[in-house]
């Protein structure tokens, strides 16, 4: 896709029409956008794992989700009064913070943990899963249970985690004002440069030689072993990986949003966010990107003129991209392109042949 | 002498729970066996097999019922797999990972529909007389639902066993599950045995949901509910086997009915997701391992 000189630069257009974005849309349409740039982070982290490494995760929203309430978690506790407890804490009878709720009170505790606590869960859960060699079909089945069990708790445990209706009511960030238009123009450009690095930082793993070994384990994991290399680790680090980028996608979503429930954890949001990746190209990291705000801002546009008709709509795009597009827009962009130089091309071989 | 009763009770409660994953995960696990497929949408012929029971029993009133909608749910549930095999499983049969993506679009939009023709609040199928009874044995209540479930689930696994065994259609599931190659090499046409088992196995998930429509509400979530636990069973049950789904069934539903002594619901289902990880460790293969010498399966 690259090959085309004009194409080779177009992500300066791009990325300058993506900076001076708040100047251009309004602040209703700034939110959604950075909302949408949020998840484009979690998106690249599905190329990781699914595109080059083949394996099929539904339990990206387990992660989301992590780094949404940790950065939920201490937004709660700043906007408190001392003395306090979070109102859901209160209405049912909790006496004294949780322990684990306790560190959340510093900010830097709560940045670490966006990082942290995915990458610790997701690669200890990884490496027991990959370790005994299950793949395929059998960890995709295995993390949407993770999805299913991390929803159901976070619903049940109301009084420590509040419930179905989850954590908002946020004031207050790091001393800066939430809400207000200042505000929101710095969240923004701050995901922008996050989904900047993830993507730069992606694209440099990619073409190093873990990126060559990670896409040979995917298209035949027992010639790599047969090589002497072992396949686990590799597989565990593109795991936690795309746990990290789904966790800091989750908190900066968190925060756009202002706030984070059960429901962007669970079974149907973590097939959603693999539909994106499916729309935009599995194999493509601008694919991913473009499939996160596509499939989104025609979410946000169907779903409020017609909510009956976005369930069928996603439905039968997921069945028609994944029957006839496996590689998303970026492969059909990519034939298409190909198909143009091919044409540019064929005079030359037709003199070619005749010369001969 | 309490402890022994609440003991007995919950061991009870997780045969029942088991008869439920049992017809819940046997079609998925005889097409995953065969086809190497997941069908996302298996909870959703669940919810169909629900919605055909309360449709017959609108038509139907009175104490067989439940006899009739039986095998409607099945025959209904059975033509919409069908349909599914032909449009989009055949198309992906060489992408297991892609298949388990469509089918789950098609769940989407089976859910979606239900919820705009029935509503999104259930319909409820009420039990025959003959079965809202029970009987006590010493401080312990069996209701009859309950056994009837679990009769239910013995018929459909002895059923599905003698037809595997002794007739046609069974020698030729066993011949293209062994080697789908050589079968086809023989004139087989592997592609209509996979369709009949597709049929019969969402047509399985038809039953189980007029069953389920004996415990609770028709909601267009209803095979939602069930079906996570169903792939459990089939991923801790080995390669499409009989005998390690059921077994897997009943480790899990004894394992969540016990649990649930002294947990709540949701921790008891992240116990029971501990187990199938735990239990992964030491018998990767499942609980029947089929062996094999091939290096990739």
């Amino acid at each position: 896709m690259t090959d085309h000189p004009l194409l080779r630069h177009a992500w300066i257009p791009v990325l300058a029409l993506a900076v001076l974005a708040p100047a251009l849309v309004s602040s209703y349409d700034l939110n959604l956008l950075g909302r949408f740039l949020a998840m484009a982070i979690l998106a690249i982290g599905i190329v990781l794992i699914w595109g080059e490494g083949g394996i099929l995760t539904l339990g990206q929203g387990v992660f989301f989700g992590l780094g949404g309430y940790s950065i939920a978690m201490y937004l709660k506790l700043v906007s408190l009064d001392p003395g306090y407890l979070p109102d859901f804490m209160e209405w049912s009878g909790v006496m004294s913070l949780p322990w684990w709720w306790v560190p959340f009170q510093s900010p830097l505790f709560a940045l670490l943990a966006v990082v942290l606590v995915p990458a610790a869960f997701a690669g200890l859960f990884a490496w027991l899963v990959f370790r005994r060699r299950i793949a395929g079909v059998y960890f995709a089945l295995i993390t949407q249970a993770v999805a299913l069990t991390f929803a159901t708790l976070l619903t049940s445990q109301q009084s420590t985690t509040g419930g179905y209706n989850g954590l908002t009511g946020f004031t207050t960030l790091f001393g800066m004002e939430l809400g207000t238009d200042g505000a929101n123009r710095t969240l923004y450009w701050v995901t922008l440069g996050l989904l900047v690095a993830v993507f730069a930082g992606s694209k440099w793993l990619m073409a190093s030689r873990y990126g060559t070994l990670l896409r040979a384990t995917r298209d035949g994991e027992n010639r790599v072993r047969f090589l002497g290399y072992d396949t686990t680790p590799y597989k565990v680090v593109a795991f936690a990986l795309s746990a990290v980028f789904a966790s800091i996608g989750g908190a900066l979503f968190t925060l756009h949003a202002g706030v984070v429930s059960p429901a962007f954890v669970g079974v149907v949001p973590s097939i959603e966010m693999i539909v994106w990746v499916a729309v935009g190209g599995r194999n493509s990291l601008w694919g991913a990107v473009a499939g996160a705000l596509i499939v989104n801002f025609a979410k946000d546009i169907v779903s409020s003129a017609m909510p009956e008709a976005w369930l069928y709509v996603l439905g039968l795009v997921f069945i028609l991209v994944v029957t006839f597009l496996p590689n998303g827009l970026a492969g059909l962009a990519d034939d298409l392109l190909k198909r143009r130089r091919d044409r540019a091309s064929a005079p030359d071989a037709a003199l070619l042949e005749e010369a001969q | 002498m309490l402890d022994a009763t609440l003991f007995a009770g919950q061991v009870f409660n997780g045969f029942s729970l088991a008869s439920l994953f049992v017809l819940a995960a046997l079609g998925l696990a005889l097409s995953f066996g065969l086809m190497r497929v997941i069908n996302m949408a298996h909870g959703e012929m669940l919810m169909l097999g629900g919605y055909l029971a309360y449709l017959t029993y609108l038509i139907v009133p009175g104490p067989a019922a439940i006899l009739v909608a039986m095998p409607v749910a099945f025959l209904g549930a059975a033509v919409v797999g069908g349909l599914m095999e032909v449009t989009v499983i055949r198309r992906l049969s060489s992408r297991p990972l892609d298949t388990l993506l469509a089918t789950w679009g098609v769940s989407l939009i089976l859910q979606q529909a239900a919820r705009s023709v029935f509503g999104p609040i259930g319909v409820g199928v009420t039990a025959p007389d003959w079965l809202n009874t029970g009987f006590a044995l010493g401080s312990l209540y069996f209701p009859s639902t309950r056994i009837f479930i679990l009769a239910v689930a013995v018929a459909v696994l002895a059923g599905l066993g003698l037809l595997i065994a002794r007739t046609r259609l069974g020698l030729l599931v066993r011949a293209v599950n062994q080697d789908r190659m050589m079968a086809a090499a023989s004139g087989i046409n592997t592609r209509r045995v996979d369709l009949a088992v597709f049929c019969l196995g969402t047509g399985i998930a038809g039953l189980a949901g007029v069953v389920l429509s004996l415990l609770g509400p028709v909601t267009p979530s209803v095979g939602q509910s069930y079906i996570v636990p169903a792939f459990l069973v089939v991923v801790m049950g080995g390669l499409g086997s009989m005998v390690g789904t059921t077994a897997a069934a009943i480790i899990l539903g004894l394992v969540s009915a016990l649990s649930q002594i002294f947990l709540d619901v949701s921790m008891s289902q992240v116990l029971m997701l501990l187990f199938v990880i735990i239990f992964l460790q030491f018998r990767p293969q499942g609980v029947v391992a089929t062996r094999s010498r091939a290096l990739e399966g």
